[in-house]
């Protein structure tokens, strides 16, 4: 009876396992779930039926064939698409876009656009997302006939080569992510540039030469400490001292003064409108922000690196940096370089910081050099974002997509890197 | 040969040493910049407002001269304690099913999973809380009764966001207990989940406590999340269907916009900032001394 008595609640006991084990199997995939809905939900903004109505109909300015029907814009060749922008637009505004490029030189493709752009000026007046374009199209048709009648109904894909191609607009249907990407680029190249050298000396001087006293403890307390401060900390210490208090030194002026003799007025004018808001700003702050992560991850390969690797060395002759250079960092590099790049995309993905130091919230033009004004992916994702109108949701989630596409290239390339470090250390 | 070149002189070396030393030297400089530009501005803003005032008046509203913090601090705290409801049980109750439960081939497919998801940029979260969360609560709960910005559908996004962290520092945690542990209670007649619950997780409590502080210190530094759902606007309040401006969204707004230096509003965003620096940097001392206790006991 006792025995079978404790096999009862033995049962019992194995029970609660099971449901509790359930419990945290549950978690775990909630972590998956909520990974798939956000990817599902970014994707079924990209795609969709998109009512656009324009100011002026297609058919009221495009001339007409013998028998008296419109020909399409499509079939147009350049002579008929000039002769439109002529009977269409101001002699002012024909001038201006002249004197970016001259129309004559333009393709018939640029000239359509532009044609659209100038002409039929299209604006959005509804948007639906992929799912919704795809189970109820019938009362989309219907919704559009009754409201816009007028308007057309078309399936746009958001990610497209004009896209990535356009800058900023204040047309949804017309921006791009061109110099968000460029900024992006630059800044996190001038952000590696200055960050990996650091970060890897640090990690050296602490794990190689740094001896176990106050200072040092310190340094390493401070480090972790740093990791933890919120990204929006360094904003405010990038806007406080890149941008403001070494104005002349992030703005170019300092440059630029050194050269004033010569041509360089313009780039003087250009690095006075963009006071210290310029990339090199940003680099700067985010190269800060990331450095505790590289530091920590530096030091943990260092450390890993075997005593007797280093006692061989030594026991050739070799001196502190030579076996350093030559032995330490070749086998750790590939944990190094791992560790970078999960710091340098945590740098890509950074706004909050790049919002404090003076991102661009709307810049046409591409960033030139380290003294331009710039404006990165995250920061386009966010202004599209915080719009009411449905269409900016559509491009911030095209944005995402680029962002997230880059990220992901990132890091195959920082596996082949691991890698080829890898298998030539095995040669 | 050798006793040559023993005593020589090898100015590239100390070249080399100098300039590790500087690269280790940066980061205290970081701290020492951040403390001086948050110190420097909000010591001004001090001198026009007093702490008390800042401190404990009901109204954030820069456009009248009113500077009390509370309807920002506790959209913060909102916010924040909604993520920690959602990142606490599920971040630890995945960790426990990873480090005690889960067969290997599992660990190597989900661990990547949160890894992707711990590298998910935080304003694509700012855009998935605001895109499909708040019309899902809405949906749910009535449009009348949540509004378009709100500090749930912010808060609930953010325990997503903080999961994966939570996950793997409170699974480090569970797998630095001894094996020698569980198998003495195995020994004994201990089940599965007893071992896991009676003996494992005391045993890492002060890494999971190191854990949770972690968590919610960066909870109450994120500030994309906020900044796109939780709403523009201060707004004292507690219920979490309302619009609240949080500490850190006040300050991305603010300096988003026409901000002229030198102001009383710019200098006030340092003394939000310098409060929010004081707060994380007490809870993450808190959770580093947590941290190396469990390490020293084992």
């Amino acid at each position: 009876m006792n025995a079978s008595f404790q096999s009862a609640s033995l049962r019992e006991r194995h029970r609660n396992g099971k449901i509790f084990s359930a419990l945290f199997f549950a978690s775990t995939l909630f972590a998956i779930v909520s990974l798939v809905t956000l990817l599902a939900s970014v994707l079924d903004q990209t795609a969709g039926w998109v009512l656009i109505e324009y100011s002026i109909p297609e058919a009221d300015i495009v001339p007409s064939d013998d028998e008296g029907n419109p020909i399409p814009l499509a079939s147009l060749e350049s002579e008929g698409l000039l002769s439109i922008l002529d009977e269409n637009l101001g002699g002012r505004r024909l001038k201006a876009l002249d004197l970016e490029k001259p129309l004559a030189e333009r393709s018939p493709g640029d000239l359509r656009e532009l044609i659209i752009a100038e002409v039929l000026e299209p604006s959005v007046v509804r948007s639906w997302n992929f799912a919704e374009s795809m189970l109820s199209r019938e009362s989309i048709f219907q919704w559009a006939a009754e409201t816009v009648p007028e308007g057309s109904l078309v399936f746009r894909w958001w990610i497209s080569s004009s896209f990535l191609s356009h800058s900023q607009s204040s047309n949804a249907l017309f921006a791009g992510v061109r110099s968000a990407i460029l900024g992006s680029f630059m800044t996190i190249v001038l952000t590696i540039l200055i960050a990996f050298p650091l970060g890897l000396g640090a990690a050296i001087y602490l794990e190689e030469y740094a001896r176990d006293n106050r200072i040092n403890r310190f340094i390493k307390t401070n480090i972790y400490n740093l990791s933890g401060v919120p990204s929006i900390i360094y904003g405010m210490l990038g806007l406080g001292i890149f941008v403001r208090f070494m104005a002349p030194l992030t703005s170019g002026a300092l440059f630029s003064a050194a050269s004033a003799a010569g041509d360089s007025v313009p780039l003087e004018a250009a690095a006075l409108a963009a006071d210290g808001r310029t990339i090199l700003s940003a680099s700067l702050t985010l190269a800060l922000l990331i450095l505790p992560m590289l530091i920590i991850n530096a030091q943990e390969a260092i450390r890993a690196v075997p005593r007797t690797l280093r006692e061989s060395g030594y026991a050739l002759g070799a001196t502190r940096w030579q076996v350093i250079f030559h032995h330490v960092l070749p086998s750790s590099m590939d944990r190094i370089l791992t560790g970078t790049v999960l710091a340098v995309s945590r740098g890509i993905g950074e706004t909050a910081p790049l919002v404090l130091v003076g991102a661009s919230t709307f810049l046409t033009q591409d960033p030139t050099g380290i003294f331009s004004k710039f404006t990165t992916l995250p920061i386009q994702i966010y202004q599209w974002t915080s719009r009411p109108q449905s269409e900016f949701r559509n491009i911030a989630a095209a944005a995402i997509v680029v962002l997230m596409v880059l990220l992901m290239s990132l890091n195959s390339a920082a596996i082949i890197l691991r890698n080829k470090f890898r298998s030539q250390r095995r040669v | 040969m050798g006793t040559a070149l023993a005593g020589k002189k090898r100015p590239g070396e100390m070249m080399v040493q100098l300039f590790l030393l500087f690269a280790a030297g940066v980061s205290v400089l970081t701290t020492l910049g951040i403390v001086v530009t948050l110190g420097k501005e909000s010591f001004l803003f001090f001198r026009e407002v007093s702490p008390i005032e800042f401190l404990t008046a009901r109204k954030w509203q820069p456009q009248i001269e009113e500077f009390g913090i509370l309807p920002l601090f506790t959209a913060t705290v909102v916010t924040s304690l909604i993520a920690m409801m959602i990142a606490l049980p599920a971040g630890l109750a995945s960790a426990v099913w990873l480090s005690e439960y889960a067969p290997e081939k599992a660990r190597s497919v989900i661990k990547p999973i949160l890894e992707i998801l711990a590298g998910i940029p935080s304003v694509v979260y700012g855009f998935f809380a605001l895109q499909s969360v708040t019309p899902a609560l809405r949906n749910v709960f009535g449009g009348e009764r949540v509004d378009v910005y709100n500090t749930m559908s912010a808060g609930i996004v953010m325990g997503v966001l903080i999961l994966p962290l939570i996950s793997s520092m409170c699974e480090d945690a569970l797998s630095s207990v001894p094996h020698s542990m569980r198998e003495g209670a195995y020994a004994l007649g201990a089940t599965k989940i007893e071992v896991s619950l009676n003996i494992v997780m005391p045993a890492a409590f002060s890494g999971l406590a190191a854990a949770f502080i972690v968590g919610f210190s960066r909870a109450i530094g994120e500030t994309m999340i906020v900044a796109l759902a939780a709403g523009a606007g201060p707004n004292l309040t507690l219920n979490p269907f309302r619009a609240a401006e949080t500490m850190t969204g006040h300050i991305v707004r603010i300096s988003g916009g026409d901000l002229s230096y030198d102001s009383i509003d710019y200098n006030s965003l340092f003394a939000i900032g310098l409060l929010l620096f004081l707060i994380t940097l007490g809870l993450n001392m808190l959770s580093s001394r947590l941290v190396r206790k469990y390490r020293e006991v084992y």
